[in-house]
């Protein structure tokens, strides 16, 4: 009787199908109606256009092949990368972008952790910043100049809200600064959960530089420095992406401020708002915490103290 | 001998057609291995990796991998039914828009059109021919089945059937999407349910395009070119039917530690090690089936291909579910690792069967003998020696980077900055680009013997040698 359905090849199709739907039913199909599927962080926006424009250029050049867009929740690689990825985080991407090999790094997290300014001299030319790097040169986006109607029609068919001040803005941006600006938005309604943070700033261990003045330690923070910062600061803090190291002026405001307070902005970084000694960051520092022991970070100081003539 | 004729020009289409493509494929593999040590081999727009490697992607699994796929198939489904394709003009029109398909495919992926799906790139309008060829294929296989003249059907006929079934469902729902213009369309999907959508297509088009099938082909032309009937009926069917069951559990294997549901995760797990089972069952009915004569591996050439491919495919089938398991994912998942399991699986076990398929039916189509044995034996261990040489570096280099990636120092903090490590990748990569020239070579050995195997045979436009299963 059984073995008959090996001489009854309709009966057998149906039979197969049925048997090969089962998984696909339990594990996907039951799954996506069920509201767990479609979870939405309550301050995570819908793109804009020019974001959305930039999305799809991440879609075009096949950015995905070489980075991912999730964080695990490991702890190193939370340390490297930030706060691991969150299921509604993701609601407004058709379809999510996550990725499957990492030959770059994880950008989940890469929404305003550099400025603007960083990002279009990457994109121009990676080895300039890091002389091992196999990213592609992205340059020429430049270029190019976008098509307001054809990201308006992107915009509907994804029925994303959007002003004609939003569309008409496009008129004369290039593709540069879509990619731009949609790097600065990914993972950005997780770290900017509204009161802040959300990892807490982390203080420094003293007021004083312990290594302050000692040669071996100034000599190791130069080296560190033109590894870490001087793409930003300048090879002698004179200021170029990021402002001057040397100018007396600490986050725009006239006054040098306290090792401690070096410490904690090279340990911690920047956001957009956060606070160091009453003075008002605009974002765009890096956070070094994870990857700089505090010895290093000590070191670098002691060497910028040199380049500021102390 | 039996009065039907067998449509051999299409098949013998689909054949050229899939190593052309075959070919052109290997060729962009080559260069995108070339571009990750040698930034300065990505030309833009058009030449970047980014947008090649998704050529080199789509090229082999759609231009050589189901092109082969419906040239076997139609020459396996004339053969297990008696008869010749119902339909031989379909079959022929089929044919020359699978060319098309595949060129436009090619042309459009060079153009960044791309859904950003994984094996699922291509924009709505070519997702469209692309269900069309299916059902062209489909309505022939199925009519072909359906008007046999042989009552059983064989194991093989199983598997296409289920390929048949499996990748139309699988391709449609993953592709739904919605057009924003000709060239452009967003997935009806969004955020974590389109990851799991999306994996479920994706480890099933692995399932049912580099596995399936290549079992239908492995069960018709072991005991073909071995003269060596398969070990067990029994064990195929028990094999078939768990295979076909538990595959489509497993695709959110490929979303360990995501923010997917974790009773997803888990139980796509628990499937990944059942799918062991069924795997080993064709394995081992693979080996026995030689068993009775080891010796075939020498004196019949194509004996050692279908071995070495199904040992290659046993020991995917470990490997994979040991992948899915959440502390080795946590080491392996995003690095290199990943390359080296997926090449074992399609220059290994899919290259080398399909390649010792297109060995057997050059010859019975052509009336006469392969060109040169010598020739395939050099293709098969060039072959051999460039596929572990590219699997093995990657997963010394992909396990190095998951345990650099980990490294922290007493401190706290993290041992090795991005850049540390991906400089310690590059003597891999330039390993990898050297076994890709050595499998190359073994591919031109392949090719010059199929080409020259025509040339000393010649083809009835219509054959009336009706060989039997
Ligand atoms: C061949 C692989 C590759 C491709 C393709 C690629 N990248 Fe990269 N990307 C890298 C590597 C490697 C790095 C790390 C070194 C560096 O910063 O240049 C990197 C770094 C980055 C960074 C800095 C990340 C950080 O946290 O410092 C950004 C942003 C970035 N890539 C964006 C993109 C975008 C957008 C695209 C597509 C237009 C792209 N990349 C294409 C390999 C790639
Ligand atoms: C990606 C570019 C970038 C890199 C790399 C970078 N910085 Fe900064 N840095 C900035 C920006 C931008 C600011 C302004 C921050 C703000 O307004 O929030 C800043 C601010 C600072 C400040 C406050 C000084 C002032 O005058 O306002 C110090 C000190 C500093 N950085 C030190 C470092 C050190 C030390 C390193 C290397 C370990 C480093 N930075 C690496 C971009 C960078
Ligand atoms: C029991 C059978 C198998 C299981 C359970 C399995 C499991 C897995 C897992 C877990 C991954 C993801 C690795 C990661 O990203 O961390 C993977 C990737 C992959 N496997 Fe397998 N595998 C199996 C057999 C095969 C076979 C026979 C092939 C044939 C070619 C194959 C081809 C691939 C490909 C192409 C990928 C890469 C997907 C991507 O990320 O783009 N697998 N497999
Ligand atoms: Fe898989």
């Amino acid at each position: 009787m059984a073995s008959d359905i090996y001489r009854k090849p309709i009966m057998f199709a149906l039979v197969s199908a049925v048997v090969i739907l089962v998984g696909t039913f339990v594990t996907m199909f039951i799954p996506m109606m069920t509201p767990q599927m479609h979870p939405r962080l309550e301050n995570l926006m819908p793109y804009t256009p020019l974001q959305l424009a930039g999305r799809d250029i991440y879609q075009r050049e096949g950015c995905n092949n070489c980075h991912t867009q999730t964080v695990r929740p490991l702890r190193t690689e939370v340390m490297r990368y930030g706060e691991y990825s969150k299921a509604g985080e993701f609601a407004y991407d058709y379809p999510f972008l996550w990725g499957s090999k990492r030959t770059g790094p994880d950008l989940a997290r890469i929404g305003k952790k550099y400025p603007d300014a960083w990002h279009e001299r990457h994109f121009e030319n990676p080895r300039e910043f890091y002389p091992e790097s196999n990213m592609p040169s992205y340059g020429w986006l430049k270029m190019h100049a976008l098509d307001p109607a054809s990201v308006r029609s992107h915009m509907d068919a994804l029925a994303f809200p959007y002003t004609q001040d939003e569309i008409s803005a496009l008129q004369g941006r290039t593709e540069m600064d879509a990619i731009v600006a949609y790097m600065q938005v990914v993972g950005t309604a997780v770290t900017k959960k509204a009161g802040g943070d959300v990892k807490p700033r982390v203080s420094a261990p003293e007021v004083r530089n312990p290594l302050a003045g000692d040669p071996a330690a100034t000599a190791a923070g130069k080296e560190l420095y033109g590894e870490n910062c001087s793409v930003c600061h300048g090879a002698s803090g004179e200021g170029d992406i990021g402002p001057s190291l040397v100018d007396g002026m600490f986050l725009y405001v006239e006054g040098d401020l306290e090792d401690e307070d070096y410490f904690e902005m090279i340990y911690n970084g920047s956001e957009e708002g956060n606070v160091e000694a009453g003075r008002v960051m605009q974002g765009g520092m890096p956070a070094f915490g994870e990857e700089l022991s505090k010895d290093e970070i000590w070191s670098i100081i002691a060497f910028i103290r040199t380049l500021q003539g102390k | 001998m039996s009065d039907y004729q067998y449509d051999n020009q299409t098949v013998k289409g689909f054949i050229l057609s899939s190593i052309f493509w075959g070919v052109v494929g290997i060729v962009i593999g080559l260069w995108i291995s070339i571009q990750m040590w040698a930034p300065s081999w990505n030309v833009p727009p058009f030449f970047t990796f980014g947008r090649m490697r998704v050529v080199h992607t789509n090229g082999l699994a759609f231009g050589f991998g189901v092109g082969a796929i419906f040239g076997i198939f139609y020459y396996i489904t004339m053969r297990l039914t008696k008869r010749p394709l119902v339909f031989p003009g379909l079959a022929r029109f089929h044919l020359y828009l699978f060319n098309a398909a595949i060129a436009l495919a090619a042309i459009s992926l060079f153009a960044g059109m791309n859904q950003s799906l994984e094996y699922a790139e291509l924009e709505w309008p070519l997702d469209i021919v692309v269900v069309i060829l299916w059902v062209m294929f489909a309505v022939n296989i199925f009519g072909t089945i359906m008007k046999r003249r042989e009552e059983q059907m064989y194991i093989s006929l199983w598997y296409i059937i289920a390929t048949v079934i499996a990748v139309a469902v699988l391709y449609i729902v993953n592709n739904l999407a919605v057009p924003a213009g000709l060239f452009k369309s967003y997935s009806l999907f969004a955020g974590i349910n389109s990851a799991n959508v999306q994996w479920w297509y994706g480890h099933n088009a692995v399932g049912f395009i580099f596995t399936t099938p290549i079992l239908a082909m492995f069960y018709y032309f072991l005991p073909k070119s071995t003269g060596l009937p398969i070990f067990s009926h029994r064990l195929s069917i028990i094999a078939f039917w768990s295979l076909v069951f538990a595959y489509l559990w497993t695709g959110a294997h490929h979303l360990v530690y995501t923010p997917l549901p974790d009773w997803i995760q888990t139980l796509a797990i628990a499937f990944s090690l059942f799918l062991i089972a069924p795997s080993w069952g064709s394995v081992v009915n693979g080996y026995y089936t030689v068993a009775p004569d080891w010796s075939r591996m020498r004196t019949h050439y194509l004996t050692k291909f279908f071995i070495l491919g199904i040992t290659f495919y046993g020991l995917q089938t470990v490997q994979g579910p040991t992948q899915a398991i959440r502390v080795v994912s946590q080491l392996i998942h995003f690095t290199d690792w990943v390359p080296g399991h997926v090449h074992m699986g399609t220059m290994g076990w899919v290259t080398m069967t399909a390649a010792a398929s297109i060995y057997y039916i050059i010859p019975k189509i052509y009336n006469t003998e392969i060109y040169s044995v010598k020739v395939a034996n050099t293709h098969f261990y060039l072959v051999l020696i460039g596929q572990l040489m590219f699997s093995i570096t990657m997963w010394i280099t992909g396990i190095q980077q998951g345990a650099l990636w980990k490294a922290v120092n007493p401190d706290g903090t993290l041992k090795y900055t991005f850049m540390e490590g991906l400089a310690k990748n590059y003597p891999y990569w330039h390993m990898r680009t050297l076994s890709g020239i050595i499998f190359t070579l073994g591919m031109l050995f392949f090719i010059y013997n199929v080409f020259m195997t025509m040339r000393r045979g010649s083809i009835p436009a219509l054959s009336r040698k009706g060989g039997v299963r």
